[in-house]
């Protein structure tokens, strides 16, 4: 079931890289739907964040002093500044372990 | 006039800076995969089948807390729905193209490699061969993705589950969108999508994925309406 999820998938994934180069003419998305499609990543991603940030492995809401959010929030001020993949991942990452590591134990 | 083999090494050489943070999203990609107890022989085939970091680790993490392929599969397609709008810019000089060459080429098509030949090909409106721009980039793109998603599932089986690694989910898309933050317009959409997220959370089949990103584009679309 996971082989024919991932071939699907790829068969779908393919096909947006595929449609408007190869099918459909590109006058076909309107302005409009242009538009719309750039705040794609801004519309898909949150929806990923904010359930990773702030509920736990039961899908309940963690404590306001969870050490995720304080990762998130570090990780949040070092990529605005730096404009880094890399310092946004790994600065959320080291407060966190360093949370978990040192303070609360 | 530039070469056919120059016009590609440029387009290899302007992805060269993205390798920065394609390398390590890579190898989080494929740790994350072992994480969450995939096999490593289906961790490596989102790589060269879906080859979309962003969409493969939602995969993942989809099937692994009992989503229905349907759901991931759903999701996938929105998250990769953004393509449409790079092929939508990339067909125009792509069109002398034959079918099956403009279908090879499509493969190929990633964000990092749609950004720079975007730009290249504006600046470089003579150039007789623009296709051999974005291969270049993309091929590039390409053996980058596959070896550091294998280099990260191989890293995955030694890294111990106490270091919660799965927080580095959040963190990576966030990465991804942090530079939009400076944007409004933006900022409000990821305001409604991360809400409708949390809100959403316990609809069934895990669709919170797929609904909160349509609320979001929703909010997008009257957004756009109000602005002009």
């Amino acid at each position: 079931m996971t082989w024919f999820s991932i071939i699907v998938s790829g068969i779908v994934t393919y096909f947006s890289r595929m449609a408007m180069v190869a099918l459909i003419d590109r006058e076909m998305l309107g302005t409009k739907v242009k538009e719309v499609l750039n705040y794609v990543p801004a519309a898909v991603f949150p929806a990923i964040i904010f359930p990773g940030v702030f509920f736990n492995d039961f899908g309940l809401f963690v404590e306001i002093t969870d050490p995720k959010i304080y990762g998130a929030i570090v990780a949040l001020v070092v990529g605005f500044y730096s404009r880094s993949v890399i310092a946004t991942i790994v600065s959320g990452l080291l407060s966190y372990w360093f949370i978990i590591f040192f303070l609360l134990r | 006039m530039l070469s056919k083999s120059k016009i590609f090494f440029k387009g290899i050489v302007a992805v060269l800076p993205h390798m920065l943070s394609v390398i390590p999203f890579g190898i989080i990609t494929g740790a994350i995969g072992i994480e969450l107890g995939f096999d490593p022989i289906l961790v490596y085939a989102t790589s060269l089948i879906i080859f979309g970091g962003a969409s493969q680790i939602i995969f993942m993490q989809l099937l692994s807390g009992g989503a229905s392929s349907l759901v991931a599969i759903t999701s996938v397609g929105v998250i990769n729905s953004r393509h449409l709008l790079y092929g939508a810019v990339l067909s125009e000089y792509l069109e002398k193209l034959s079918f099956i060459k403009k279908l090879f080429i499509s493969y190929f098509i990633v964000d990092q490699g749609f950004a720079e030949s975007n730009k290249y090909i504006k600046q470089n409106k003579n150039l007789s061969n623009p296709h051999y721009y974005i291969l270049g980039t993309g091929i590039t793109l390409w053996f980058c993705w596959q070896l550091s998603t294998i280099s990260g599932i191989i890293l995955g089986s030694f890294i111990p589950e106490e270091l919660g690694l799965k927080f580095a989910i959040p963190l990576t898309f966030l990465a991804i969108i942090v530079n939009d933050i400076r944007k409004l317009d933006h900022v409000f959409v990821m305001l409604v999508s991360g809400f409708a997220s949390l809100i959403l959370f316990n609809a069934p089949f895990k669709s919170y994925i797929i609904l909160s990103p349509i609320v979001a584009l929703i909010a997008a679309f009257i957004m756009l309406r109000f602005k002009k």
